[in-house]
């Protein structure tokens, strides 16, 4: 019996009928948390997300609890802003447009209470500027809720004002990087600020107090307010707390966007029984497990993962690649990150070096250029991988390749660095046989630079 | 002063000019569609703390309206958002899906990123090349047909890799497109 | 001059952390960064992006350093080592030094291996696009790029692939070409043109390793201050168009000197070899120009070399004109002003006068009739910008007017009344064309019987003198000038002073000596100890009491400041 979905988030998502406009929603029990909501005061809505051990859902996997509870209300005098982070662009990624082309309304009603909850008056909405739709769908909802008296003057009656507007970006994935965002929505190239001293917290949009949430970490919100702090942890694992959208992509039967409680399953039975298992019934070769940043994790590997028993004692297991649990912790143990919850496969016929080469294509694109590492260094990284790819490849090439991504990690203003250096230094680390024959410049196999072909007689073995 | 050696020490430079250089270098006004300037003041209002915030937002109207963003466009939203030209000329080349220069009117994006290439769809991409007749890409990898009836440009993860391979013809995505449904598309957008 | 950023000089009150800099605890101001902090105990932290008078953005990563903090016990008190001192808990993620502010019990490491290791790394990284062509740089000699990559770079190349191409030769002003393939993309000069000038015409465009600094097409990054990029720039894409190719700069000497182009008095390095002068660059003086200065100033000293530059001592009796050695004009000059009374006499003096030559001329005054001399400066003014220039363009109005020579200028239309109605036949002008800048005819200095005339180029009023006696420029003489704001500042000699021409004070010294005997001054030293003695102002002073940078007097002196 495969693990039951548990829609949370993706409740009405998809199900026959259901349609993102408000009178939908307001059928279907919308609002009723804000509503709610409004009758707690602010510090007691933070306290209920502290509760929840709720973490946020764009990648980095930080404490939302903690991220809003760096805005001290009563040290603050400045203006607090709220940012939803919807520039939805790691690979393999594709959660947050469900929800805002979908369900449009679910992140308005965690984003309202988020506000409400932080004293926020003013708040936006990133959203990546390919969504042309979906910018158009949510201010739709803004303007539906508007006149319901959800947001603006006065929000359902009380005396709290809101605004939010949509702004739509242009095509930058860096813009996803919290303060690469602001310096964007405050009009300039968004290159990443310094941390110190630009925490968000303390000096975000127009150099005040900024929150920046992902969509589905918006939306928990709601869903926390509802069943309270303490219920909501009680799904999932302790400090991996509540449901998590998996995007499955690549070399699968069915791939697709599921939600389950965070840890309820292992990859192995995300891949074989929920999506179908690999493609053409071949076998599997990798996994990229958050987003394309996150580091790839090899078939056959085996990893020791510490965990608590019941009695508190610890104990270490050795567990297989399909055996991870997917959770923050274990993925952090086995050596790469939940991230963004993007599940990239790839079966056995693939070229892993052909897929480096793609995901180098990727950052050499999207490196802002801002700051040396990662500017110099992502583009060269590429131009290895691709002299690699065009059977041009030289023996030092790994070990440059390596070297180049150690350079990179750690040293750069943001975490693009080790977006970009991540995937350089596990594909490199755990395929070193297909790295030394392209190193000695004799393997061609894409027809093109960047491509990622499925070799030829394997799958029509396999099919 | 054409010579930097003949400063005179006693003459003042002349000090830089920085007003809107009315379109004398970029030919004649464009005319703007009734509401666009009306529509520039809306989106400006969603920026209370800072209309520089509104550079994005009118740089996607204007590319809306008049296909690409011209010189005088830089020029003009500069103006009204009291930047410098410059700071808009930054946004317009950082931001890939702003375009400088006319591309065709069909404008296909096909996704290069791995999920979509492990699709095919750099097989994808190059049928589309072929179908649209567009030569070779611009410096920002954007292919238009002569004729300036197609673009086809391949470009970074669009966030749909589920339904891989992923393109988007104008503002609408389609999913899991086979070339066959590539043909098929082709022809509903002519 | 009022940087928008002042890392380098936090407030005196500033309360002081115990930090620890490469194992030895010290005290500096809290807050203060890495780099600066350093710096104070001699050890230096290499940067591209990082200026102290710049915004911080920590961009080139260069600086990255190893950063600790006390290490605590359970009970959160610090643990002790054997000597008591706080025992470091070391962050494992390198960090920049140009945003790391000193906190209570911070430690840092400047030179660990992992530190090492990092500006390794960022040397490689800022190589492999970098056109290493060095031999025909303008920079050579002075590139951070070729300094760091000698102290902490690799010592061969692993890069095999194409190098990215860019714009190169850009023209992008009046005054400075752009190498696009050479520009590490620190954003120094974006910054320095933006925050410190208010001249947002630069940027970045593109993206990635691509980013191209560029100005908007059909505008010129051409203000007033576009060369100050030129000396921040760290590396050589920005470079003068008025200096390069000019000359290498380790041929270059370097003499401490004030710019004479206004009355700011920016301190500077005069560039010169042999003979010659080559470029002007600030010299940081936080109490007069910070590290900066105006492109006029800086490029302001082409006239020394000018082909017009007087070399040679010549008296004048009708048409002929005769050369002679400076031991028979002066005799010459002093018995025929002897021949004149003191109403007949007049003196146009100059604010452009160091002070010691215009103590002389008033010397030479005082033996002529003294305040029956008839005598005043040129006053000149332009417009003050707010940022250095100041609308006095005479350097020392200060240093003429406490002299006595100066009547504000007032006095020039009595001088000019008198000479065209007679009274005054004999005339001495100092460093002043009187057509071109005070406006006068040469009808009224036709009318003279005698025209002595101190300076440095031929032009109308020479053309009419009697005597000719070619002085010396700013750069080759020493002295001292008092700025608008009130500081004394002094002169340095650079090159000599070409052909016979020679320093003004000693010219005004020997005239005044064949006037009214000696008085025993021989060394400029003397005539400033000689001036100190007579002018309040100057009480207790001595020329090399006033130091490379200049000090305050306290005398009461009327302010003026580029603000104003």
């Amino acid at each position: 019996m495969p693990v039951q979905e548990r829609r949370l988030i993706l409740a009405n998502i998809d199900r026959d009928g259901y349609t993102p406009d408000i009178d939908c929603y307001l059928r279907n029990g919308g609002y009723a948390d804000l509503k709610k909501a409004l009758t707690l005061d602010g510090p007691a809505i933070v306290a209920e997300v502290k509760t929840s051990q709720l973490r946020g859902r764009g990648g980095a996997g930080f404490s939302c609890g903690m991220k809003w509870g760096f805005i001290d209300p009563k040290k603050n005098t400045k203006p607090v802003y709220l940012i939803c982070n919807a520039d939805e662009s790691e690979p393999g990624t594709f959660k947050d447009r469900q929800i805002i082309y979908k369900d449009p309304h679910q992140l308005l009603e965690g984003m309202i209470i988020a506000c409400y909850a932080n004293n926020v008056h003013l708040a936006y909405i990133y959203i990546r500027g390919e969504f042309v739709l979906g910018a158009q769908i949510l201010e739709k909802a803004i303007a539906e809720a508007k006149t319901e008296g959800f947001l603006g003057k006065a929000i359902n009656g009380t005396g709290y004002d809101l605004e939010i507007y949509v702004h739509r970006g242009a095509g930058a994935y860096i813009c996803g990087e919290e303060t690469g965002l602001i310096e964007s929505l405050e009009g300039k190239r968004a290159y990443p600020r310094i941390k110190p001293p630009y925490f968000p917290a303390v000096l975000g949009l127009y150099m005040c107090p900024t929150i920046v949430n992902n969509v589905e970490t918006l939306c928990n919100i709601k869903h926390i307010v509802r069943m309270g702090g303490a219920e909501f942890a009680k799904i999932g694992k302790p400090n991996n707390t509540g449901t998590r959208l998996l995007c499955v992509s690549g070399d699968v039967e069915k791939p697709g966007y599921f939600e389950f409680e965070v840890g309820a399953l292992t990859m192995g039975e995300l891949i074989n029984d929920v999506c179908g298992g690999i493609k053409g019934g071949r076998k599997l070769k990798a996994i990229i497990p958050g987003g394309s940043s996150a580091k790839v994790l090899r078939a056959g590997e085996r990893y020791k993962i510490k965990s608590k028993k019941p009695d508190g004692t610890m104990e270490e297991k050795e567990i297989g690649l399909l055996d991870i649990t997917l959770d923050f912790d274990t993925l952090a143990a086995a050596g790469s990150m939940a991230g963004s919850g993007g599940i990239i496969v790839m079966d056995e016929t693939r070229d892993m070096v052909e897929c480096l080469a793609n995901i180098n294509t990727f950052y050499a694109h999207e490196s802002c250029g801002q700051c040396t590492p990662c500017r110099e260094g992502s583009l060269w990284m590429k131009k290895v991988t691709d002299r690699l790819v065009a059977g041009e490849g030289l023996p030092g090439d790994p070990k440059l390749l390596k070297t180049v991504a150690d350079n990179i990690a750690g040293r750069t203003i943001c975490a693009f660095g080790e977006a970009c250096a991540w995937p350089v230094q596990s594909f490199v680390a755990k395929f070193p046989e297909e790295f030394a024959k392209h190193a000695e410049g004799k393997v061609a196999t894409a027809a093109r630079k960047g491509t990622v072909a499925q070799e030829p007689s394997k799958a029509m073995e396999a099919a | 002063m054409s010579n930097p050696r003949a400063v005179d020490p006693a003459t003042q430079l002349v000090e830089p000019e920085h007003a809107f250089p009315v379109s004398e270098a970029h030919g004649a006004l464009v005319t703007f569609p009734t509401g666009f300037e009306a529509k520039c003041d809306e989106l400006i209002t969603h920026y209370p703390v800072s209309k520089r915030s509104a550079s994005l937002p009118l740089l996607h109207l204007w590319q809306e309206t008049f296909g690409h963003i011209s010189p005088q466009g830089i020029e003009w939203i500069a103006a009204k958002l009291d930047l410098q030209p410059i700071n808009i000329l930054e946004l317009v080349t950082f931001y890939p899906m702003f375009r400088q220069h006319p591309i065709g009117r069909i404008q296909i994006k096909v996704c290069r990123t791995l999920s979509c290439a492990l699709a095919g769809s750099y097989k994808l991409c190059d049928h589309f090349r072929e179908r649209c007749g567009t030569a070779t890409s611009d410096a920002h990898g954007i292919a238009s047909s002569p004729e300036g009836k197609y673009a086809v440009e391949f470009v970074e993860c669009i966030a749909s890799c589920g339904t891989a391979p992923v393109i988007m013809i104008n503002d609408d995505f389609h999913e899991a497109v086979t070339l066959q449904r590539a043909d098929e598309l082709l022809g509903k957008y002519d | 001059m009022k940087n928008p950023f002042n890392h380098d000089h936090p407030p005196a009150d500033t309360p002081l952390v115990n930090v620890q800099i490469d194992g030895v605890w010290t005290q500096m101001p809290k807050g203060l960064n890495a780099v600066e902090a350093a710096r104070r105990v001699g050890k230096f932290i290499p940067h591209y992006c990082y200026h102290p008078k710049l915004a911080i953005v920590g961009n080139c990563r260069m600086c990255l350093i190893e950063t600790g903090g006390p290490k605590m016990d359970a009970s959160r008190a610090p643990v002790l080592d054997a000597s008591g001192k706080p025992e470091i808990n070391w962050v494992p993620r390198p960090a920049i030094g140009c945003a790391t502010n000193l906190t209570e019990g911070m430690a840092i490491r400047t030179d660990s291996p992992l530190v090492q290791e990092c500006r390794r790394g960022v040397m490689e990284f800022l190589l492999i696009n970098h056109p290493l062509d060095c031999p025909i740089c303008d920079q050579a000699g002075e590139c951070k790029l070729q300094e760091y990559s000698v102290q902490y770079g690799n010592d061969h190349s692993r890069f095999v692939e194409e190098k990215v191409k860019k714009p190169k030769r850009v023209d992008i002003g009046e005054r400075i070409v752009l190498d696009d393939e050479r520009c590490i993309m620190c954003s120094r000069c974006i910054r320095f043109a933006k925050d410190t000038v208010h001249d947002d015409v630069l940027g970045f465009t593109e993206r990635g390793s691509h980013t191209t600094l560029a100005v908007h097409p059909g505008q010129r990054f051409d203000n007033n201050y576009s060369l100050n990029t030129v000396d921040i720039c760290p590396v050589g894409a920005l470079t003068s168009k008025d200096f390069r190719f000019q000359m290498r700069v380790w041929f270059l000497k370097e003499t401490k000197g004030i710019c004479t182009n206004c009355a700011t008095g920016c301190n500077t390095i005069i560039g010169s070899r042999e003979s010659t002068l080559y470029r002007m660059t600030p010299r940081e003086n936080e109490a007069v120009n910070s590290e900066w200065m105006c492109d006029q100033g800086r490029l302001g000293f082409h006239y020394i070399h000018d082909p017009k530059r007087l070399t040679q001592p010549i008296a004048r009796h009708g048409p002929e004109t005769t050369p002679l050695a400076w031991s028979e004009i002066i005799p010459q000059v002093a018995e025929r002003l002897r021949q004149f009374v003191p109403e007949q006499i007049g003196i146009v003096a100059s604010g452009r006068l160091t002070n010691e030559e215009a103590f002389l001329v008033a010397e030479i005054r005082r033996v002529l009739g003294g305040d029956s001399v008839l005598t005043d400066y040129v006053p000149r003014f332009g417009r003050a910008d707010g940022i250095l220039r100041s609308a006095d363009l005479n350097p020392n109005t200060h240093g003429v007017t406490l002299m006595g020579l100066s009547n504000g200028g007032a006095s020039l239309a009595d001088l000019r009344r008198s000479i065209d109605a007679g009274q005054i036949r004999a005339l001495v002008v100092l460093h002043e064309d009187l057509t071109a800048e005070a406006g006068w005819d040469g009808a009224t200095l036709q009318k003279l019987d005698l025209l002595v005339t101190l300076g440095l180029l031929q032009n109308p009023t020479t053309d009419r003198a009697d005597f000719i006696l070619p002085g010396a420029s700013f750069a080759e003489k020493r002295g001292s000038m008092i700025n608008g704001a009130g500081r004394l500042q002094r002169l340095n000699r650079a090159i000599p002073s070409p052909g016979q021409a020679w320093d003004d004070w000693q010219i005004l010294l020997r005239l005044k000596e064949a006037l009214g005997g000696g008085n025993g001054l021989h060394t400029i030293e003397e005539v400033f100890k000689a001036m100190a003695a007579q002018v309040p102002a100057f009480a207790g002073l001595t020329l090399s009491r006033i130091g490379d940078l200049g000090i305050e007097l306290e005398a009461a002196m009327p302010k003026e400041t580029a603000t104003e």
